[in-house]
């Protein structure tokens, strides 16, 4: 079916309109979210940062070869089109065995050059390894709850919900689990990549702040009604304003018995802060045996 | 007794919100015209004998792509509701959906794009192409295939009977993830719809790539070996082994689940010894190569437009064969990737992001052959060619941002995060979608005897292009923003408000899209003598064999099996001069309604098992089986077509053919109908049924 192409647009005109279009999109797009927390590219935690860099280090190469190849791809269809006569046709495609083996060869390199450095890098920065400082780290337990996040400070004895603070350029270790709650996960992107936090087991995740600031949490793992809601806001202030704000809460008057845990284990959606000034010592691995016969074999992933 | 007879139905099972009330309606009034224009125009018969109990692949190739289409309006509904719901509830307001409902529409939205829309868009070009591009007159098992295509009626049926009772579907995601699904956390009736959708549909789809495996190893063309055969067969045999692989595995983890709600078994659930984690694997297993079931075909696809249309071979068929190949192959030891912030140690991690990348090296060595297939061709850029290049553009895309994810320490920064929804939306749009807009245009004359009309197809395909960008992009810088999935409400201080707007109105262009493809159809039919393809079956000089058949193939598909000598195979035929005709007697399969019957009582099963009316499951499992045995002692399921008959039935086509006018040789696409045409002609049919008051006639 021969088609006349008198009215059309030509190529090059196409391939500007689509550019000039894209580019208009990305000017749009960075007008509209201007000055807000474009958290990825706003590292605030040495992990957070390292993540920032391999991924900025993976694109980079991924798009050094992807668009080379995509307007080569784009440029043979233009040059070998149909109305353009000067061009050679062969219709048989011969081609010598290089070429086809150069076909496998090329993206085989490209990916090995990925994948050697991704398994240093996922070694380096899993999310059970500690991470070396000179400071010494500090433990917060973390359980959730439908729809609501409950941090234990076992160390400073009190317990918040929806919002935990942490002293800067200090090692945290985060240990998590559930209660009565499907799989959620733990996500604070301005300081460093998610896990998920699940009954009977316990997920470790170590992360270090170097900014003071207020970073929001979340889940992206949906876990029911109240998913959308169940936010949390994580504070990094100075190792001295910590101190003087672990000393404030645990002047407060209600703290968490079993009757408080137990309100706090009834699903409710959207909830405020609450701050603790102490928990009985054995809440957490009670949680954790309530779906347990034993300790022993379950739930540690080192 | 109430409880014996209709289970857990009550009264509040029956619609009462707006937008089940609104579904039931516009189910039942569908019935009501689809059965008034029946019976006026007195089809009944006409549709139960020629369609409904065919069992030639053609037929129901066709039949999955108007089930397909019907359930991506249906989807594509759903995403609408999705990003309004996004686009309006920041800060304050809390938009028109409750987070139940929101829940249940993206759930849907998955699993009818996933189940009911790709699959049966893939389905149904593998039923009608396939057997045609290896030389085959029917299937290894049509009974099989004919079972596989009701069944998936059956998911599609499931999947909306929600509506109907019980108001309620799965609000748990599109994978229902343990322990969100069980009967602790979600008690009610959606999980189970979701469960017996999946698994009738899912047994019919393992049925379906059963028949097809058998088909195309036992019954193609005497000298077609593996190696030549088209790539688009290639793809699908590919595709049809991995869903024979994996489907009884989701088959298997659907049954768990159901005993888990149903039997109060403890396999993924918190206590009791369950472990939701091993559902994660399980579903996964079956969920990472189901995509590539999808995909693969695709490739085909592609890899045969980009030939036919450069008039040139394929770069290097080797190649091409072993990249899909190999691209099933690794799709197997790739699931963990789903899900590396489970807490798995750093060498599995490792382990999966390194198979996850070596899988890139297949799909990049099909996009090189593509390259080096075009380079120094001839190349048309008709619409089957614009929605390649179209798919190249996306799917790079969402390349790039699969490889991303597939590093683990990315990952984690990027796991259910907005990112992660565009990267897939890039591919399955990209590669599946576009890949059977592409094959629509493509092998649409061979379907119809008619080309699409162009104009509109160019039309749609920039509203499509438009569109993704406008949708997905700002979804790519949401996820940077830390914005993840499925969120009915986000705070105004994320200023993510505008973007969900943008995204919004980019759905609305793509919608616009859609609608032009129906008006391109519309518009094709209207238009069909002018756009009649006068080659003989052959429009866009093809190289495979299909484009040997007359448009549309008789139901015998050829009269003479042909003898192959290359992996072009018409191509090389058309260089020969054509044996004399000669004409034999051809053995078909009978229509059957077995298919039908079994895949009625299924569902009725099934709908029982979500309600727990025993009675009503006994009876329809026995119903199966006794179906089952009068067919298998049945002997007359096939027949003989004389050799005489075919030569009448050829003279006859041949008497009919349409032939080449010197007005069809100026056809070109400037003549197609535009839209302010296509408007107008409808208007003028409309007014011409009211003035002439034509109704009263019917």
């Amino acid at each position: 079916m021969a088609v006349n192409r008198k009215n059309r647009l030509k190529p090059g005109w196409i391939g500007l309109l689509v550019l000039t279009g894209l580019v208009d999109l990305g000017l749009l797009i960075a007008y509209l979210i201007q000055g807000k927390n474009i958290a990825l590219f706003n590292p605030k935690g040495v992990i957070a940062h390292e993540q920032f860099s391999l991924m900025m280090f993976v694109s980079a190469v991924l798009f050094a070869v992807a668009i080379p190849v995509i307007f080569i791809l784009f440029f043979t269809a233009w040059k070998y089109r149909e109305s353009n006569t000067k061009a050679k046709h062969v219709p048989d495609s011969r081609h010598s065995k290089l070429f086809v083996l150069s076909l496998w060869l090329f993206p085989t390199a490209i990916m090995l050059v990925l994948a050697s450095v991704m398994w240093p890098a996922t070694h380096r920065l899993a999310p059970q390894k500690s991470i070396d400082s000179s400071v010494k780290p500090i433990t917060i337990q973390v359980i959730t709850l439908r729809w609501k996040w409950l941090f234990l400070y076992p160390e400073q004895g009190i317990a918040t919900v929806n919002f935990v603070q942490i002293p800067v350029n200090t090692p945290v270790k985060f240990e998590m689990t559930a209660d009565e709650t499907p799989m959620s996960s733990f996500w604070i992107p301005n300081l460093g990549g998610q896990l998920y936090a699940m009954t009977s087991h316990v997920n470790r995740l170590n992360l270090m702040a170097d900014t003071t600031g207020d970073y929001p949490g979340s889940t992206p793992e949906i876990n029911g009604a109240g998913f959308a809601g169940m936010k949390f806001t994580a504070r990094v202030s100075s190792d001295k304003d910590f101190k003087q704000w672990v000393q404030t809460v645990g002047q407060s008057e209600s703290n968490l018995d079993t009757a408080t845990y137990g309100e706090l284990l009834l699903p409710s959606q959207n909830n405020k802060v609450a701050l603790y000034s102490a928990f009985d010592d054995s809440l957490y691995d009670n949680v954790i045996m309530k779906y347990n016969g034993s300790m022993e074999g379950h739930g540690h992933h080192e | 007794m109430k409880e014996l007879l209709v289970g857990k139905l009550t009264w509040d099972s029956l619609p009462h919100e707006w937008t089940t009330i609104g579904g039931t309606f516009t189910i039942i009034l569908t019935g009501i015209i689809l059965s008034v224009v029946l019976t006026r125009t007195k089809r009944w018969k006409w549709l139960w004998k020629e369609w409904l109990t065919s069992v030639d692949p053609k037929k129901i190739g066709i039949m999955y792509f108007i089930a397909g289409g019907v359930m991506l309006l249906r989807g594509g509904l759903d995403a609408l509701m999705i990003w309004l719901q996004q686009a309006l509830s920041s800060g304050d307001s809390q938009g028109y959906l409750s987070a139940q409902h929101f829940q249940e529409i993206f759930t849907a939205h998955g699993n009818i794009m996933v189940f009911f829309v790709a699959m049966a868009f893939i389905f149904g070009l593998i039923n009608y192409i396939v057997p045609l591009q290896i030389g085959a007159r029917d299937l290894a098992s049509p009974l099989m295939n004919t079972l596989g295509f009701w069944l998936f009626i059956g998911g599609i049926i499931m999947v909306n009977m929600f509506f109907v009772f019980g108001g309620e579907y799965a609000a748990t995601g599109w994978l229902a993830v343990a322990p969100l699904s069980g009967k602790e956390f979600s008690p009610g009736v959606g999980v189970d719809y979701w469960i017996w959708s999946l698994m009738i549909s899912g047994v019919g789809t393992t049925l379906g790539a059963i028949n097809f495996i058998m088909t195309i190893l036992k019954m193609r063309a005497p000298g077609m070996t593996l190696f030549k055969m088209p790539l688009f067969t290639w793809g699908s045999l590919c595709s049809m082994m991995m869903a024979v692989t994996v489907f009884p595995l989701l088959t298997a983890t659907l049954f768990l689940v159901y005993f888990d709600r149903a039997l109060g078994t403890h396999f993924f659930t918190t206590i009791g010894g369950g472990d939701p984690m091993m559902y994660t694997n399980l579903i996964w297993m079956w969920g990472h190569p189901e995509v590539y079931v999808l995909i693969l075909p695709a490739f085909g696809v592609f890899s045969e437009v980009v030939s036919t249309f450069s008039r040139k071979s394929i770069a290097s068929y080797k190649s091409a064969v072993f990249g899909m190949i190999g691209v099933s192959a690794f799709a197997l030891s790739v699931w963990l990737h789903h899900f590396f912030t489970m807490g798995a140690g750093a060498d599995v991690n490792a382990f999966f992001g390194v198979m996850t990348m070596v899988i890139a090296i297949p799909t990049s060595v099909l996009v090189f052959n593509w390259i080096a297939t075009m380079y120094k061709g001839r190349i048309r850029f008709e619409t089957p060619m614009l929605w390649f290049l179209g798919f190249v553009a996306v799917f790079a895309i969402g390349g790039i941002s699969g490889v991303m994810l597939a590093v683990p320490p990315i990952n984690f920064q990027m796991h259910n995060s907005l990112f992660l929804v565009a990267h897939f939306h890039s591919t399955v749009i990209g590669g599946v979608l576009f890949g059977v807009f592409c094959a629509l245009s493509y092998w649409f004359p061979k379907f119809t005897g008619f080309r699409l009309n162009e104009r509109l197809g160019r039309y749609a395909f920039w509203c499509w292009i438009v569109g993704f960008c406008m949708s997905f992009i700002p979804m790519y810088v949401l996820g940077f923003m830390g914005a993840s999935r499925r969120l009915n409400h986000y705070d105004s201080s994320t200023g993510w408000q505008p973007l969900f707007i943008l995204m919004l109105i980019g759905g609305i262009v793509i919608a616009v899209g859609v609608a032009l493809q129906l008006a391109q159809i519309l518009a094709s039919f209207i238009q069909k003598k002018r756009l009649l393809d006068t080659t003989g079956g052959d429009p866009w000089d093809g190289r495979s064999l299909e484009w040997s058949t007359p448009s549309p193939p008789p139901f015998y598909n050829f009269v003479t099996i042909p003898k192959i000598t290359s992996s072009d195979a018409y191509w090389e035929m058309k260089k020969q001069i054509l044996p004399k005709r000669s004409y034999e007697d051809i053995h078909m399969p009978k229509s059957t309604g077995v298919g039908i019957y079994i895949s009625i009582f299924a569902t009725l099963a099934s709908f029982a098992f979500v309600w727990d009316i025993i009675w009503l499951i006994v009876v329809s499992l026995i119903a199966i089986i006794v179906i089952f045995v009068i067919r298998g002692f049945s002997e007359d399921s096939e027949y003989i077509i004389p050799a005489h008959e075919v030569q009448r039935l050829e003279e006859a086509r041949i008497a009919k053919a349409p032939i080449a006018t010197n007005a069809h040789e100026n056809n070109s696409s400037e003549e197609d109908m535009g839209l302010r045409e296509l408007i107008m002609v409808v208007y003028r049919f409309v007014m011409d049924i009211i003035k002439n008051k034509r109704w009263k006639k019917w």
